[in-house]
């Protein structure tokens, strides 16, 4: 097969964009994940700080 | 959360099934050979953004109507997608022209705007990072969406008003455009499975920033009291 490097590279950047990309949004989700757990430990009323 | 996790699974599972079928059902053009099998990536990758982009600019225009922050969430996610599936086709592109046209990039009319509207859809992400307050933010940031918006069908139409380096459409492209049948299924499969993906990406990105304006609030609560 011709040029098969230049298909393989095509194909193998544009999932790693889209891979990275997905990472990315995982990655802030889990941040904002643990920073609503935080703000809600904080919060008055919590039991755990009573 | 299960609905996400099932569309991203069909996502997964179609866009290798249509890189299975990109390779092994669709036929070998002539011309090319086996380089044109970029294509079916490449073009797919290129309607997922602009569909992308055209939610988004929908999204943009009813949140200035309407000033509901969904609005404001779905613009931006749309944004961030469409941003990702075009630096997809920035990429691809370049890789398929080097052997096809011996050079990896020229100033030709689809090129340069879909380089642009790139730029401008960084320059919107850019934006909203410069902006604290989220009303303003999210009003400056329509309004600067339905202005990159405008970029679009510039970059449709720029393959049909001027004759440049870029191939005529396949698509759409007038009475003697058109795919050989075994490429047409494989072409508009890969299209739909990109499809799904976005959708699938949008889904996850819209969930972040609804996150966002939860720690958002939950923030104004704990400096309230």
């Amino acid at each position: 097969m011709k040029n098969l490097d230049s298909i393989f590279w095509a194909y193998i950047l544009g999932w790693a964009i889209f891979f990275g990309f997905y990472l990315s949004i995982a990655k802030r989700s889990n941040d904002l994940r643990a920073e609503v757990d935080r703000l809600k430990k904080s919060a008055p009323g919590n039991s755990r700080e009573k | 959360m299960a609905k996400r996790v099932l569309l991203g699974a069909a996502a997964v599972l179609l866009v290798i099934a249509a890189a299975y079928a990109s390779f092994f059902v669709a036929p070998e053009e002539r011309t090319m050979g086996a380089l044109q099998r970029i294509f079916y990536f490449h073009v797919s990758c290129a309607w997922a953004g602009l569909t992308a982009f055209s939610i988004g600019f929908l999204a943009n225009l009813v949140y200035v109507w309407k000033r509901k922050e969904k609005y404001d969430w779905l613009g931006v996610s749309c944004a961030e997608v469409g941003v990702a599936f075009t630096t997809v086709v920035l990429i691809s592109g370049p890789i398929w022209a080097k052997p096809a046209w011996g050079i990896y990039w020229t100033w030709d009319a689809r090129l340069t705007s879909t380089f642009i509207l790139w730029l401008l859809y960084i320059s919107y992400l850019l934006l909203r990072t410069l902006i604290e307050e989220p009303d303003r933010r999210a009003l400056l940031s329509a309004l600067f969406g339905i202005f990159a918006f405008i970029d679009v069908p510039i970059v449709f139409g720029a393959i049909r008003w001027w004759r440049t380096q870029h191939p005529a459409p396949v698509i759409m492209g007038g009475p003697n455009s058109g795919l050989a049948p075994g490429m047409r299924g494989t072409f508009f499969f890969a299209v739909f499975a990109m499809h799904i993906l976005m959708w699938f990406l949008i889904a996850e990105r819209y969930s972040l920033e609804k996150m966002r304006n939860d720690v958002e609030l939950l923030r104004q609560e704990a400096e309230a009291t």
